[in-house]
């Protein structure tokens, strides 16, 4: 059983796994090449953590077998992988935060029963690491001080610690600003040069365009196809991963807008004395309109839809509805929805659901008051039911199963069932924040349409995203938000150049 | 000025003795809830330990066989509760609270229907205790001023379980901050994913845990009772489990802090005592039953003011559950 040369980093063969009924992972068969990076695409539950947790000891598969580098391979605890060089950068890092950065890197590799000597030699391979594939990190700091990107440096320090040579990374830039992703492809394009196998787990499709050499579609549990990167567009994947034509772009009829629906007028908030998380913010939104909010995240476009919410009363400014001016005092969520108001919060999992709760119990969640839903003293469980059932429905959430905890959706179904309760109450101004935040790309295609139907419906809805893309799709004004304040509006058309120097800072007013 | 001296020597003397069954139970609770296993059952096992010991040493004579049964009747409690918590994965306080109640139930029944003493063992003889050690030249140095008060009163004179949890501190800080046991324990507390992905067991860990602590809670039950005292009185814990569950989190679970936790409570217990009938100027006589409180009182105002924010090993009380 000596190493074939040539033969694969990886070779799957007719890997199966079921839970229960849910067959998660149907006859799998793939062959990952060695020193290469290796992009596995799919929506949320397509099967693609699955897959890799089998790879990682975590599960064991039904049926198939294991390859690696040309061995059969007996995995069935994260202990056999890690023999077998497979190190894993989970997507929520397994770090314990008190420890310094050498602790974790050393946690399960001692080298011994005290620690002293482990720690010495682990403490000069980890330089050696770090100087090898620019993953700087100090060995000695607290990982609770460090930032997310410095984080995942130790994920993958922590697998190159235990001579991985197959590195898998579970959405790795989920949690990444744009520059701290950049860093990360420069290491993992460093990883390859030195002959380390990468596998990239993903959604994110421009990521698979910009950095892997092959690239591996799941879809309901199967792999539909197997293509090089170069030989693909990014049509093509999301094609192959919905597995039905995806618009990349949705089709925005022109809808003239209407009268001035809801305005906010000077909203502050004094965070110290000469801080405000909100400065300012004055901004009209009309019936048949979408305003964007663009900006990095963190300068006031939370605060703002908090404050719209009704979520927080310690602000000065006025809401306006149609004209009359909602006062601080009676602004709390109920106050905000009676007056034909409703808030999609950023925070879906905070905000937005009661995780535990049934789906149909967060259908009704804020409006469990109205009429429709008593019997006496009661609930009215029947009504509540078939009321969730037809917004399961006319959502397409899937499973379309009101009885379900809304833990147990995916994302994109989570985020469904908050705007089916928001939308089918059928307010007249909307503030929807981060839509399609951990969203799969073909719910993101099915919010996108439901927020452009009820723009033609007349409704004015106010968008705040992070993803610029988004906001440029749906939005026919881009309000630009920086430090708390608005520093600049413009169309959807103009340049990114504009909207990246409104975004940090620059106040150049762009031609509009 | 000696009678100062020798009076603070002697409730020194005193804090000491009543502080090492909490010592001993208070870092027992610290293997265990450092491996996130949260323990209210420290009571329930230092009783049953306690009752071990005053049975079997009454029996066989033998104060060793009488520290071992507390070993083995306390860790066995401890497995009880692992079972439920670690493996079954049940709520740890209502497994603490069971084992609490199971022991104080079954000691005084057991107790009674086999020594037929109203629930205690039988007084124990000298040869079947742990007996104070004097040390070489303690009574010859008692006269010598400061130094005879420290030598003779507060370093010699104990037995042999006092040395033991004196030395079960510093031991205890180099498992948990030296060893790889220790690293892995501190962290199965803190993120047991973290732990299971490194390929390390968590349940095997936290059992390991679970066993320190039932050992350690034994030395406290069998200092109880065969040697601070000669025999098992039933109920005789009095609530110190709970104490030491309080000197933990007053310690913020840290193995140094801990000794000096104990050594607090331990103090206050024993300046209650001295205080019992003594009439305070302006006061007049204070109620036994208040001076009594004091310590508790003083727990009470501790935890609320004094320790500042506790935070406990952030993955405490929940049962470790593979999900992906």
């Amino acid at each position: 059983m000596a190493e074939t040369a040539g033969s694969p980093a990886i070779r799957l063969d007719g890997i199966s796994k079921s839970f229960g009924p849910v067959r998660a992972n149907r006859d799998i068969s793939l062959a990952v090449e060695k020193g290469s990076i290796h992009g596995i695409v799919g929506e949320n539950g397509a099967g693609k953590s699955t897959l890799m947790s089998i790879l990682y000891g975590f599960y064991q598969a039904d049926a198939g077998s294991i390859h690696i580098s040309g061995r059969p391979a007996n995995i069935r605890t994260p202990q056999d992988a890690i023999a077998a060089g497979i190190g894993m950068v989970h997507q929520h890092f397994m770090l314990v935060d008190p420890f310094t950065v050498l602790e974790n890197v050393i946690l399960g590799a001692e080298g011994g029963l005290t620690l002293r000597q482990g720690m010495d030699q682990a403490r000069t391979e980890l330089i050696a690491l770090e100087r090898d594939y620019g993953l700087e990190v100090s060995p000695d700091a607290t990982v609770s001080s460090l930032t997310v990107g410095q984080q995942q440096r130790v994920e993958i320090l922590k697998a190159l610690f235990r001579q991985a040579d197959i590195l898998i990374l579970d959405e790795p830039t989920g949690v990444l600003t744009p520059a701290e992703a950049d860093h990360l492809f420069r290491i993992l394009g460093q990883l390859r040069d030195t002959g380390k196998t990468v596998i990239l787990i993903t959604h994110k499709l421009r990521e698979i365009m910009a950095i892997t050499d092959k690239v591996s579609v799941m879809r309901q549990g199967e792999i539909v196809d197997t293509l090089h990167t170069k030989d693909v567009s990014l049509e093509k994947l999301a094609e192959l991963m919905v597995g039905r034509r995806v618009l990349m772009q949705v089709d925005k009829q022109t809808v003239d807008a209407g009268e001035c629906v809801f305005e906010a007028r000077d909203l502050t908030i004094a965070k110290a004395q000469y801080v405000r998380s909100l400065d300012k913010v004055s901004l009209r939104v009309h019936s048949g309109e979408i305003v964007g909010i663009a900006g990095v995240a963190g300068n006031g476009q939370s605060e703002l839809l908090e404050v719209i919410g009704g979520m927080r009363s310690d602000y000065t400014g006025d809401i306006m509805m149609r004209g009359r001016t909602l006062r601080p005092a009676i602004s709390a969520p109920d106050a905000i929805r009676a007056n034909g108001m409703a808030h999609v919060p950023e925070d879906r999992h905070r905000m937005g659901l009661v995780m535990p709760f049934e789906a149909s119990e967060n259908c009704i969640l804020g409006y469990h008051n109205e009429d429709r839903y008593q019997r006496g003293a009661l609930l009215d469980r029947a009504a509540i039911l078939s009321d969730a059932a037809g917004k399961l429905e006319r959502f397409d959430v899937r499973p379309p199963n009101p009885h379900l905890p809304a833990s147990s959706f995916s994302g994109g179904n989570q985020q469904k069932i908050v705007l089916a309760r928001e939308f089918e109450h059928d307010p007249d101004f909307l503030a929807v924040g981060q839509p399609t935040r951990g969203v799969d790309i073909g719910a993101i295609e099915f919010i996108h349409q439901h927020l452009l139907d009820m723009r033609a419906r007349g409704k004015a809805i106010l968008l705040v995203s992070v993803e610029l893309d988004e906001i440029r799709a749906l939005a026919d004004r881009i309000v630009v938000m920086f430090a708390g304040r608005i520093v600049g509006e413009c169309l959807p058309s103009v340049s990114d150049a504009q909207i990246g120097a409104l975004m940090a800072g620059l106040e150049a007013e762009p031609g509009v | 000025m000696a009678d100062v001296v020798a009076l603070i020597a002697l409730i020194i003397d005193s804090a000491i003795r009543l502080s090492v069954p909490l010592l001993f139970a208070c870092l027992a609770g610290l293997y265990s809830e450092r491996s996130s296993i949260f323990d209210i059952g420290l009571e329930g096992k230092m009783l049953g330990a306690a009752f071990a010991a005053g049975a079997i040493a009454a029996i066989t004579g033998s104060a060793w066989m009488g520290l071992l049964a507390a070993i083995a009747a306390s860790s066995a409690l401890a497995l009880l509760h692992g079972f439920a918590c670690i493996t079954h994965r049940g709520n740890q306080i209502v497994s603490g609270v069971a084992i609490n109640i199971i022991a104080a139930g079954l000691t005084a029944q057991l107790g009674a229907s086999w020594f037929s003493q109203g629930g205690q063992t039988p007084s124990l003889p000298n040869t079947a205790r742990f007996l104070p050690l004097e040390w070489p030249g303690a009574e010859a140095l008692a006269g010598v001023p400061l130094i005879g008060a420290v030598y003779s009163e507060l370093l010699s004179g104990h037995n042999i379980l006092v040395y033991l949890a004196a030395a079960t501190v510093p031991l205890t800080w180099w498992v948990l901050y030296r060893t790889r046991f220790g690293l892995r324990l501190r962290a199965v507390g803190e993120n047991p994913a973290a732990v299971d992905t490194a390929g390390i067991s968590v349940t095997w860990l936290r059992y390991r845990a679970v066993i320190c602590c039932g050992v350690l809670c034994g030395f406290a039950g069998a200092y109880l009772s065969i040697a601070q005292s000669a025999s098992f009185i039933k109920d005789m814990t009095a609530g110190k489990g709970f104490i030491a569950l309080a000197a933990l989190i007053f310690a913020k679970w840290r193995p140094v802090q801990a000794l000096g936790a104990c050594f607090l409570f331990g103090l206050l217990d024993a300046v209650a005592i001295r205080l019992q009938g003594v009439a305070f100027p302006l006061i007049g006589d204070v109620p036994v039953q208040f001076v009594q409180a004091v310590p508790y009182i003083l727990t009470v105002v501790l935890l609320a003011g004094f320790v500042g924010r506790a935070i406990p090993p952030k993955a405490g009380g929940v049962p470790y559950v593979k999900e992906r």
